[in-house]
């Protein structure tokens, strides 16, 4: 499908770019579509759509009931997007990757469950959380890895402590042995800051973790769409990820966790589809992944999400993470040289992914992102859901590039001329 | 070009040199008001005036921090509500909002919006109507409080 040149680790984008009829579109009165804003959502291409459009053509019905042939098919279909998203994260039992709506979704489970297992049996024990139990978060924390544990320890009594930040845009880790302590029911971090592109030791704070027997969960929303990861190598029990990230239809995410950690789990949500037996004194839940997707689950997104799955594999998880890498470091440079501007985050681009924010003197982000958008340019701007984050560097918001396979080095030079075109239109250069 | 509807000069000469910027300690009441989508905020602070049987909007202050069109508008907002009868300026917000909720369509009265009749521009760009009507909706809220009402969030237009 694609050719790679080694020489600079850049995809063949042209060849990609024409499976996504987005990107052929024009804005802003004939502008090119100049996308970079895979961080808040990726564009899908013409496979995905396709997947999702056959789905509904051909096999449509509720999986996991019915007893006929279209119930049959859409069970194989949703199971078999399982099996194959499974593997691309390298779990070998698809059974420990559950459907959820989104990552957010997928921390919530787990921080429901915790706080549930003080009303469940004993093989939940290992959940129970309470006064004098600790969480342990970082300051650069999506509020989707943030506000559920927040409101995990006011339900339960336990307490939240966050690991800080360097000036540099890396985890502080100086004091880890003070935070990290037998206290520590769960130590929840980002794989890859969505602002920042900082990519923490999750390894060795993993190992530390284990040592005082704490779970540890990793956000990874920001990095399985962009590099290979297998959750064999990383150590950690619980992974979640979003589909709609990663070339996949919104309203799919997953959980993945160790299978005797999901086995012992209380469930979040309940109703059908997710139980054994129900009686009007009480019910029993089935085993995972079931007992964690209550209700006729997303179906043809599962579909969607294992087409994704197909066409990131097609390019190489490890040909996108050096395409990116490739991209991230000729922003950087390009960025930092210009006057005026300042990159929030490591200006290196070594443990660090393609998310690159900045700040731009004398003119608001909102102001930065009018003007791009005014050329065609798509950015986010905002605390882009990490306000702590920014409160830590002392601003209140940035502007925020972020790269996927399709992007160029000319979607870089468009960026960093529409930037000198925003301090010039605003008299600031 | 579209952009110069927007940044009309008038809205980047109050954006530089703002007026009535500052806290000032004379007030009745005073609300604070964020934008959850990009952490823009302001406060503004207002004191009222019910000496010859009319309210009038004594002093208004605020401080603020965002981007040109919210910096811009607290400014107009406060030139243009300062020392006017209460019912004026509460019928100039009214006015502006209708505007900002247009999308476009409506032609500003300049006669009542004066300088905030520039703004007309913003009104075409949804992500931009809260960063216009942010120190407006705090001073709603700030000079209902003032007049010892509760003010109702819900009257504010979801953007």
């Amino acid at each position: 499908m694609t050719i790679t040149e080694p020489a600079k680790g850049l995809l063949d984008i042209e060849a990609i770019r024409a499976d996504f009829p987005i990107l052929s579109r024009k804005v802003r009165g004939g502008r090119r579509l100049v996308y970079l804003d895979s961080g808040a959502t990726s564009q899908k291409p013409r496979q995905v759509l396709d997947a999702e459009r056959e789905f509904y053509e051909t096999h449509n019905a509720a999986v996991h009931r019915g007893a006929h042939q279209l119930a049959e098919e859409a069970t194989d279909a949703y199971e078999g997007a399982r099996a194959k998203i499974a593997d691309f994260i390298g779990v070998g039992d698809p059974s420990e990757v559950v459907y959820t709506k989104n990552a957010t979704e997928a921390i919530n489970l787990v921080a429901y469950a915790m706080s549930n297992a003080a009303t469940a049996g004993p093989e939940a024990e290992r959940f129970r959380i309470g006064p004098g139990d600790e969480v342990l978060v970082t300051e650069m924390e999506h509020h989707a890895n943030l506000v559920p544990w927040q409101q995990l320890c006011q339900r339960t009594g336990a307490t939240l402590r966050w690991i800080g930040l360097t000036d540099e845009g890396r985890l502080d880790l100086s004091d880890l042995d003070e935070l990290l302590t037998e206290r520590t029911k769960i130590v929840a971090l980002s794989h890859q800051s969505n602002v920042l592109g900082t990519v923490p030791p999750v390894a060795e704070i993993t190992r530390r973790a284990h040592e005082v027997g704490a779970l540890v969960l990793i956000d990874a929303a920001q990095s399985v769409p962009h590099q290979p990861v297998d959750v064999r190598d990383l150590g950690v029990d619980f992974l979640v990820f979003s589909g709609h990230k990663m070339l996949g239809p919104s309203g799919i995410g997953v959980l993945w966790g160790r299978r005797g950690l999901l086995e012992a789990m209380p469930p979040f949500l309940t109703g059908g589809s997710m139980i054994e037996v129900v009686r009007m004194e009480g019910s029993t839940f089935l085993p995972p992944p079931q007992r964690f997707e209550a209700g006729v689950p997303m179906t043809a997104q599962t579909v969607g999400l294992a087409a994704a799955v197909d066409y990131l594999s097609g390019v190489g998880m490890g040909c996108v993470a050096a395409h990116e890498h490739a991209l991230t470091s000729y922003a950087l440079e390009q960025l930092s040289v210009l006057p005026g501007v300042r990159i929030v985050g490591p200006a290196d681009s070594s443990a660090r992914g393609g998310a690159v924010s900045f700040v731009v003197d004398g003119v608001h982000p909102h102001d930065v992102g009018q003007i791009l958008d005014e050329l065609g340019i798509a950015v986010r701007v905002g605390h882009h859901c990490a306000w702590p984050l920014h409160r830590r560097y002392g601003i209140v918001a940035t502007t925020r590039a972020t790269f996927y396979l399709y992007n160029g080095l000319a979607d870089v030079d468009e960026l960093v001329g529409g930037v000198r075109h925003a301090q010039r239109f605003f008299g600031t250069v | 070009m579209l952009l110069e509807s927007m940044y009309q000069e008038i809205i980047l000469d109050h954006y530089r040199n703002p007026h009535h910027k500052g806290l000032r300690e004379r007030y009745d009441a005073e609300a604070h008001h964020v934008n959850p989508v990009c952490g823009d905020e302001v406060t503004v602070r207002v004191a009222l005036d019910r000496s010859n049987g009319e309210v009038t909007v004594a002093e208004v202050s605020y401080d603020s921090l965002g981007c040109s069109i919210s910096q811009a508008s607290a400014s107009v907002m406060a030139d243009l509500v300062i020392g006017k009868p209460l019912d004026d300026a509460l019928a100039i917000e009214k006015e502006f909002l209708a505007l900002m909720q247009s999308r476009g369509r409506l032609e500003p009265n300049e006669d009542v919006l004066e300088d905030a009749a520039a703004f007309a521009g913003v009104s075409k760009y949804p992500a931009r109507i809260k960063c216009a009507l942010l120190a407006w909706m705090a001073w709603k809220d700030a000079t209902i409080q003032a007049t010892g009402a509760r003010y109702d969030p819900s009257e504010e237009p979801a953007s």
